[in-house]
């Protein structure tokens, strides 16, 4: 992976459902919901559309296998090209780079990406559908369940760097607060430190406030490639950089303190961006955070901020909203909730509208240029980045 | 920059019904280092890895976890697309066309042995609403779309058997087809039902496979001993509801296959292309997607298959490798199989199985009930 | 039944579009709407290989093993038929320690439905004792006493040595379980 790419991709348009733990709406309709107001506020109709890139976590959720084919009508995909690129959490910023495959390619000029998930149809707990995430000879019968995977990485980070719990649960106050400024947000609250530590512990070190929610909900964008971008949109937010990796499947033989694939992928997608100076040139990041601790995880591994010194930063307030450098303004998973490919998908949606100018209350300081986007997933093991800007 | 992407490495596990001996891990692993080896590159040269699998056929949910190890491609950028084989080749394609990849590896594999009941797998393939609450098998769709197909086209049911009986035939010249076997077409009639019209012998049998290609770049491929071209590639999903489909025809092969031929500047695709690999997991579909890919008029595959046109030695060479009727249904791995058996017979690679003057060919393939998802790639030599 | 109001809101930003979307609430989801439910019945056999079977049939012997790499020299468990970084065949095959040093723990107080657990459940990764870099796998840790997150920490910590609690030889199945669990080694110097 070293040479350019051939072609400039932009995102021209966004579009949102609100997030909700349980939606009346089918995930097609969701989705539907999403879609047709990425597409309107691109300005294209349906049939513009070349080609249509799904991204929706595991079948189990649903309880439909192949439910990429299933879902396609709610996604615009009838009698198109169209693909399901899957890694997991991971897929929701994948998405992205699948659609600027589609585009940089020169195959397509014109790409709809759509991110959905709908958890509540996974009875009685939506977290039935990750018991058979794990290796179906060798930890499956221990009975593992997902918690267990986070709860055990941020154990390591914290002992790994001497990091306090209550330097976690800071993540969980700033997010559910950013959210409250955001449309679809589920899980938005006015909550201090105290608040989130004297919430249960569901596997130590982790509480119930540092967990993002289950949810339902959709988000979509429209790709489009350099001279349709600059005919239908005055002002393309361009896709500079993309990358992702992705770690071996024998977790229990990697150091679980640091995510070096996230920052194999960023590396990537700075390179392709021509980041050299990632902490300077980058304005806004949205980190995923569907456990409080990965957001801090996540910025070290995106080379933001030094290993184990993330929750520093934090507390010092780099990460605020008016801070050094904006972090899940947006509200993130933990705030706005965790449908969890359109939860990805709605981090590039909040990047879109922050470099656009156009985040109205959420709108951080200072006309941001260029932002990050990071999504991940499987057994903590995939980075997904996306890097966007105004040039 | 010329834009031209190559095959230059494939690597394919034999299929067969059973592979207690190796878990999925390792059989995939054997056909990446066949496929790096036939290449001629090392794993570490490899660019990106797509792989293609989908969480109920593993039984594993977030089954792209369990991809990386076994094709060499810890920390690379690797992606699972849950989808058809072609549309993971297609992914690939792009990769490279995009500039920022020479050398992508795809992966399919299947391990259908490892499904107690395959059937439990593909009713929760049917809308939960509308569909199955009829509790009915889901192969009724075949039959359902087998019956609309020989009505409109005016096709007989021994034609149909007569895909089955040239595909088996064909696999006993392919040393990798497991169900090769002489049967004639008034064996596959007397075979019963499944869901009428089809019946049991026009189902393609499960098989346990894996397959790896390398694929490159056009500068990439010149310094690979064996580059075989993808001229033109297509893929396609109509829609999922079974109230609202052309029962008759599939569109999705038809749409695909105009994508990819126009791709590869094929304007009279009867002539220009010399023999094809097309799926046959019901044995109307070989017919069918020869129609809707313009290999054979409205109505004329059967025709054709009856007179013989369609064997080795026909006018039109299709499924030469046994198709899926002889080499076995694979799930999306079918894509890749096929795929692999049209490389092998451009490379003229193909021994007993080799078609004269195999210098274009075509795939077809189709992701199954009940999908209409497929995908169409023309391959040829130079 | 009754459909429940269609919620719309509107908020100073983006998308300047209302959100669409209908939120259910509990008593709605359960009952006031319709559903259809599928119980799946899938199931697997999974073949577990050469190199997971042999691994297997060691831990029903009470022995752990790992594999060596013979180029980048690397012993790891669980063993593996190739080695994914040098993407070559790993066959030699070596008997390690049962004993272990904890990489991480944690203290889980609620099954995978969210429903409270009594005694709280220990997943622990361990790193097996002969492996290079110390590497490991999955499994629990039992042996302590207590079930509040205080206690338990105070008996255990990162780092700390412990060994494997095995089934009684004519229990083991040859599978994972047939080590109990891990459990602190006591009076054992620190690492």
């Amino acid at each position: 992976m070293k040479r350019k790419p051939r072609r400039k991709v932009a995102v021209i348009g966004a579009g949102l459902s609100l997030f909700m733990r349980r939606a009346l709406e089918t995930g097609k309709e969701l989705s539907y919901y999403a879609a047709s107001q990425a597409l309107e506020t691109a300005g294209v109709r349906l049939k513009d559309i070349q080609a249509v890139v799904m991204a929706t976590a595991p079948d189990a959720f649903d309880g439909v296998h192949m439910k990429g084919d299933w879902l396609l009508d709610g996604a615009g995909g009838v009698r198109k090209p169209y693909t399901r690129a899957y890694v997991g959490g991971g897929s929701g910023v994948f998405s992205i780079i699948s659609g600027w495959t589609l585009v940089a390619s020169g195959l397509f000029d014109l790409v709809l990406v759509v991110g959905e998930e709908k958890m509540s149809s996974c009875q009685p707990h939506p977290q039935g559908a990750f018991l058979t995430i794990f290796d179906h000879t060798i930890e499956r019968p221990l009975g593992p369940n997902l918690l267990w995977i986070f709860s055990l990485e941020q154990h390591r980070y914290m002992s790994s760097y001497g990091i306090r719990n209550e330097d976690i649960a800071l993540v969980s106050v700033k997010n559910k607060r950013n959210a409250l400024n955001h449309p679809a947000a589920q899980v938005a609250a006015n909550l201090s430190v105290k608040d989130v530590l004297a919430s249960d512990v569901v596997a130590w070190p982790v509480h119930r406030l540092m967990v993002s929610p289950v949810s339902d909900g959709a988000a979509a964008i429209v790709l489009a490639a350099e001279h349709v971008a600059r005919r239908l949109s005055e002002k393309p937010v361009w896709v500079q950089g993309v990358g992702w990796s992705l770690d071996t499947s024998y977790w229990g033989n990697r150091d679980l303190a640091y995510p070096r694939y996230v920052e194999r992928a960023a590396r990537m997608a700075y390179g392709m961006a021509g980041i050299s100076e990632p902490r300077k040139e980058i304005h806004i990041a949205e980190p995923y955070d569907p456990f409080a601790y990965k957001e801090l995880h996540h910025l070290e591994g995106l080379l933001l901020a030094d290993r184990g010194k993330a929750p520093d930063d934090l507390a010092r307030g780099r990460f605020d909203r008016t801070g050094e450098l904006p972090t899940c303004p947006s509200g993130g998973l933990m705030g706005v909730g965790n449908p969890i490919a359109a939860a990805g998908v709605m981090k590039v949606c909040e990047l879109f509208w922050q470099l656009r100018g156009e985040a109205g209350a959420r709108q951080i300081p200072g006309n941001p240029e260029r932002g990050v986007a990071q999504a991940w997933g499987d057994l903590m093991q995939i980075g997904t980045v996306a890097v966007l800007g105004v040039h | 920059m010329s834009e031209g992407v190559a095959i230059v490495g494939v690597g394919a596990a034999v299929p067969r019904p059973l592979s207690r001996d190796v878990s999925y891990r390792e059989m995939i692993f054997d056909a990446a280092t066949r496929a790096h080896t036939d290449a001629g590159v090392t794993h570490h040269e490899i660019d990106s890895v797509v792989s293609v699998c989908e969480d109920l056929h593993e039984g594993t949910s977030i089954t792209d976890e369990y991809v990386p190890d076994q094709l060499g491609a810890v920390l690379k950028p690797v992606q699972t697309i849950a989808g058809d084989g072609v549309q993971g080749v297609a992914t690939g394609f792009m990769l490279i066309r995009t500039g920022i990849a020479d050398l992508v590896v795809i992966e399919s594999h299947c391990k259908s042995s490892n499904i107690l009941r395959h059937g439990d797998v593909l009713e929760m393939a049917l809308d939960p609403v509308y569909d199955r609450p009829l509790r009915a098998n889901p192969h009724y769709i075949a039959g359902m779309e087998m019956r609309r197909y020989l009505h409109e086209s005016g096709t007989t049911e021994e034609a149909v058997a007569a895909v089955v009986s040239k595909n088996r035939a064909h696999a006993l010249d392919n040393p990798v087809a497991p169900f090769g076997a002489r049967i004639h077409t008034d064996d596959v009639l007397a075979s019963s039902p499944l869901c009428e019209p089809l019946r049991v012998l026009e189902m393609s049998p499960y098989a346990d496979g894996a397959v790896v290609f390398v694929l490159a770049s056009e500068e990439r491929a010149r310094r690979c001993p064996r580059p075989v071209w993808i001229r033109g590639i297509g893929w396609i999903s109509d829609s999922p509801w079974l109230a609202m489909r052309e029962w008759a025809d599939a569109v999705y092969a038809s749409l695909s296959a105009q994508m990819a031929y126009q791709m590869a500047g094929i304007a009279s695709p009867a002539e220009e292309i010399g023999f094809a690999e097309v799926d046959d997991t019901y044995a109307y579909k070989e017919l069918q997607h020869l129609e809707a890919a313009q290999l054979a008029p409205r109505g004329r595959a059967g025709v054709m298959t009856l007179a013989g046109e369609t064997r080795r030695d026909g006018r039109l060479p299709v499924n030469c490798s046994g198709g899926s009727l002889g080499m076995g249904y694979c799930f999306d791995a079918s894509a890749l199989y096929r795929i692999a058996e049209a490389a092998r017979q451009i490379r003229g690679e193909s021994g007993r199985a080799q078609v004269a003057h195999a210098t274009t060919g075509l795939v077809i393939s189709w992701r199954g009930v009940p999908t209409q998802s497929g995908g169409a790639v023309v391959l040829n030599a130079d | 039944m009754a459909k429940p109001a269609r919620a719309v809101r509107k908020m100073d930003a983006p998308p300047w579009l209302a959100l669409r979307g209908s939120p259910l609430s509990d008593d709605e989801f359960h009952g006031k709407v319709s559903t259809t439910s599928w119980i799946p019945r899938l199931e697997y056999g999974w073949d577990a290989g050469i190199a997971i079977s042999r691994f297997l049939e060691g831990l029903k012997a009470g022995k752990i093993l790992g594999v060596r790499c013979r180029v980048c020299g690397r012993t790891v468990t669980p063993p593996r038929a190739f080695c994914e970084l040098d993407f070559r065949p790993m066959d030699d095959w070596v008997e390690l320690a049962d004993t272990a040093t904890i990489n991480t723990y944690s203290i889980c107080y609620v099954t995978w439905d969210l429903k409270p657990l009594r005694k709280p459940q220990i997943p622990a990764v361990v790193e097996i004792d002969g492996t290079t870099p110390r590497v490991g796998f999955l499994h629990l840790i039992g042996g302590v006493n207590g079930s509040s997150v205080e206690a338990i920490r105070k008996q255990l910590r990162v780092g700390m040595p412990v060994r494997a609690v095995w089934k009684k030889p004519h229990q083991r199945a040859g599978a994972i379980t047939d080590i109990l669990y891990f459990e602190p080694v006591k009076r054992h110097p620190e690492r």
